[in-house]
């Protein structure tokens, strides 16, 4: 029997993450939680036969026993998860967070998916489209020899960049930052991202320099990337190496880029693929290993989180 | 002329002029140009990162000092100009911002591609609430016609900009293409929003260039001393205040002052002449991105291609400022083939 979601905010994210969830052999999208009642998503996820309400959260809280809804995708923005975050996990459902809230840990499922990464909080937090595409590769390296520093670029259609990204663009470059150190493992991480309004579209690009301590061991350090690309394929089948690794006395780069399935937006959005399917990719984890709580189990208290929060 | 025209004179030596010197500039160059541009009465200097506060990275390369330092070393020396930073949103976060204005930076200048605008409503808001002169500057904006470019521009004038730069980031504008952005912009925009305009020098259109945009209602101007900058240049600033004191613009500087440091300071300093080599016209001809000159040519060396023929693939994918690390990439596929 396959385990109900919600997924909540219907823009880009959240309406591509109904695509995605529909073909999961674990997972069946049950609720698609909006706000605007006129939202494309929300009338496409009618459509396909999921619930919907635009009522934002509240409309979804009623239904949740009923519908046996364990897991929820939060696709709206870091201020509303904050909301949404306190709320959900009262009644004990696990949610993976794609806003840059960053209340829960962060999770790039090669690195760092692991049991007790998910059940140590109700929440984990899917970091950034960057972060999904490049944080794989500093792993790979920080994982053969020790890297100061990691830089990466991540240059994006115009078309593919919603309004909550633009509002706050300085969250990506700092959560994705962060990310490089906390997850990739690098002393120092530094991200920049470029937003190019080409027509056609570009598909997603990245650059990942890796600054290491010694001389690079480059067989070692390739076999490593190689490896690692294959992990991140097995999710998101257009990632792929254009050029590198190229070493360069003691700098790694890699180029690579993120071709999507086109289930939602058209397959230039690589950076959203990425996200939906890294997000997809830990719930089904969460299901196939049986981690979910305990209806009524409270892992984190409402009080709790609410000081996650203003942390 | 019935009334005088007058322009403030902006300057991009310390700034601009970081491409070409590979952000390399000491604290002591900074400081001794920085004073001289003073002592020549030019109103406004800019001082950063090429790319931007926050753009020492391994993309657009490492400055040896931080920009903090440099605008802490250079403010307190002068007596009258103003300093003003620019941010590149992408690049620099608000952080960089706000260190900027605790350094004495007064003017902010906000940067984005000419068609992206909206990724700079959190920056442009935090500038103007600080207080400070805010510039909305959109860049490469020969990419868009006019009509296009004054819909980003309103955008920045609405959430706080109090001037709008038409940029010409990859010095490929003719004097028409400027006449036409700028009245466009002067049409749309408030009568209290100021209108600049910053130039590049592939085409040798600089000079011409800037005229055209006063002439069509701008009235602050970019340029830079020996026009030290990217590409083949920014407006050479000496040359540029003889054409104006010819033609009775008032710009209130020293024009001989001028002379003497492009040619005893900024020109000893260049690492290469700083002029239209075939690299830097194909930047202005292909509408390429200007700081990609030195980057092109470097990666043309190491893999055994053509500089011109990178530039010109980088004009095919329709990049845009920032993207140094598709030249890299480009090389590499171009040495595949």
């Amino acid at each position: 029997m396959k385990t109900n979601v919600a997924i909540i905010g219907s823009g880009n994210i959240g309406t591509d993450l109904v695509m995605k969830t529909l073909r999961s052999k674990t997972l069946r999208p049950a609720w698609l939680v909006g706000v605007d009642p006129q939202s494309d998503g929300l009338a496409k996820a009618a459509k396909l036969g999921l619930k919907t309400t635009a009522l934002g959260v509240e409309g979804l809280i009623p239904h949740l026993r009923a519908d046996g809804i364990r897991i929820a995708f939060d696709a709206t923005s870091a201020h509303a998860h904050a909301h949404n975050a306190r709320l959900l996990q009262d009644e004990s459902v696990f949610v993976i967070d794609l806003t840059p809230a960053a209340i829960g840990p962060f999770c790039i499922p090669p690195v760092n998916l692991s049991a007790d990464l998910l059940t140590d909080r109700l929440n984990v937090n899917m970091v950034t489209c960057g972060g999904q595409a490049t944080i794989p590769i500093v792993a790979a390296v920080s994982r053969i020899q020790s890297v100061k520093y990691a830089e990466i670029v991540a240059t994006v259609a115009s078309k593919s960049v919603g309004p909550g990204t633009r509002q706050n663009i300085d969250e990506f470059t700092r959560t994705t930052a962060q990310a490089i150190e906390s997850v990739g493992g690098a002393e120092r991480g530094k991200a920049i991202i470029i937003i190019n309004p080409a027509e056609p579209p570009l598909i997603m690009r990245d650059t990942i320099h890796c600054v290491v301590e010694h001389a690079p061991d480059k067989a070692a350090i390739a076999e490593s990337i190689a490896q690692m690309v294959r992990e991140v394929q097995k999710y998101v089948p257009g990632y792929r190496i254009v050029n590198g690794p190229v070493f360069d006395n003691h700098r790694v780069t890699l180029f690579v880029e993120v071709q999507g399935l086109g289930d939602y937006l058209p397959e230039y959005a690589g950076n959203l693929d990425i996200m939906t399917a890294a997000a997809l990719r830990t719930a089904e984890m969460m299901v196939e290993r049986q981690l979910l709580p305990k209806e009524g189990r409270r892992l984190v208290s409402a009080s709790q989180s609410q000081e996650a929060v203003q942390r | 002329m019935s009334e005088q025209k007058s322009v403030v004179l902006h300057d991009m030596t310390l700034r601009d002029g970081m491409h070409p010197k590979r952000h390399q500039i000491s604290l002591d160059q900074m400081v001794r140009l920085a004073m001289a541009l003073d002592d020549a009465n030019v109103p406004l200097i800019e001082v950063a990162h090429g790319d931007g506060l926050g753009g020492g990275s391994i993309n657009y390369g490492f400055a040896p000092h931080s920009d903090s330092e440099y605008l802490r070393a250079v403010i307190p020396k002068l007596k009258k100009a103003r300093v003003s930073a620019l941010l590149i949103p992408g690049i620099g976060t608000a952080d960089h911002l706000r260190m900027a204005v605790d350094c004495g930076v007064t003017t902010m200048r906000i940067a984005t591609h000419c068609t992206e605008a909206d990724v700079a409503e959190q920056h442009i808001g935090l500038s103007a609430k600080l207080g400070v002169d805010t510039v909305g500057f959109l860049m490469m904006a020969h990419m868009v016609p006019p009509d296009e470019l004054v819909v980003q521009a309103k955008k920045m004038e609405s959430y706080g900009a109090n001037c709008i730069y038409c940029t010409d980031s990859a010095g490929t504008m003719l004097p028409a293409d400027v006449t036409a952005r700028i009245s466009a912009l002067r049409g749309a925009l408030s009568a209290r929003t100021e209108i600049g305009f910053h130039g590049h020098h592939n085409l040798a259109m600089g000079v011409a260039n800037s005229l055209a945009a006063i002439d069509a209602g701008a009235r602050r101007i970019d340029a830079s001393s020996a026009g030290l900058g990217a590409g083949a240049g920014n407006t050479p600033l000496e040359v540029f205040v003889a054409v104006l004191t010819r033609l009775g613009v008032y710009h209130g500087t020293d024009l001989y002052k001028l002379m003497d440091i492009a040619e005893e300071i900024v020109v000893p300093m260049m690492d290469q002449p700083v002029r239209i080599d075939r690299d830097a016209l194909v930047l202005g001809y292909a509408g390429v991105y200007s700081s990609f000159l030195l980057f092109a040519k470097r990666a043309a060396e190491k893999y055994g291609v053509s500089s011109r023929d990178i530039l010109i693939e980088m004009g095919r994918r329709k990049t845009v400022g920032g993207q140094e690390d598709m030249i890299e990439d480009v090389a590499l596929t171009m040495a595949r083939s």
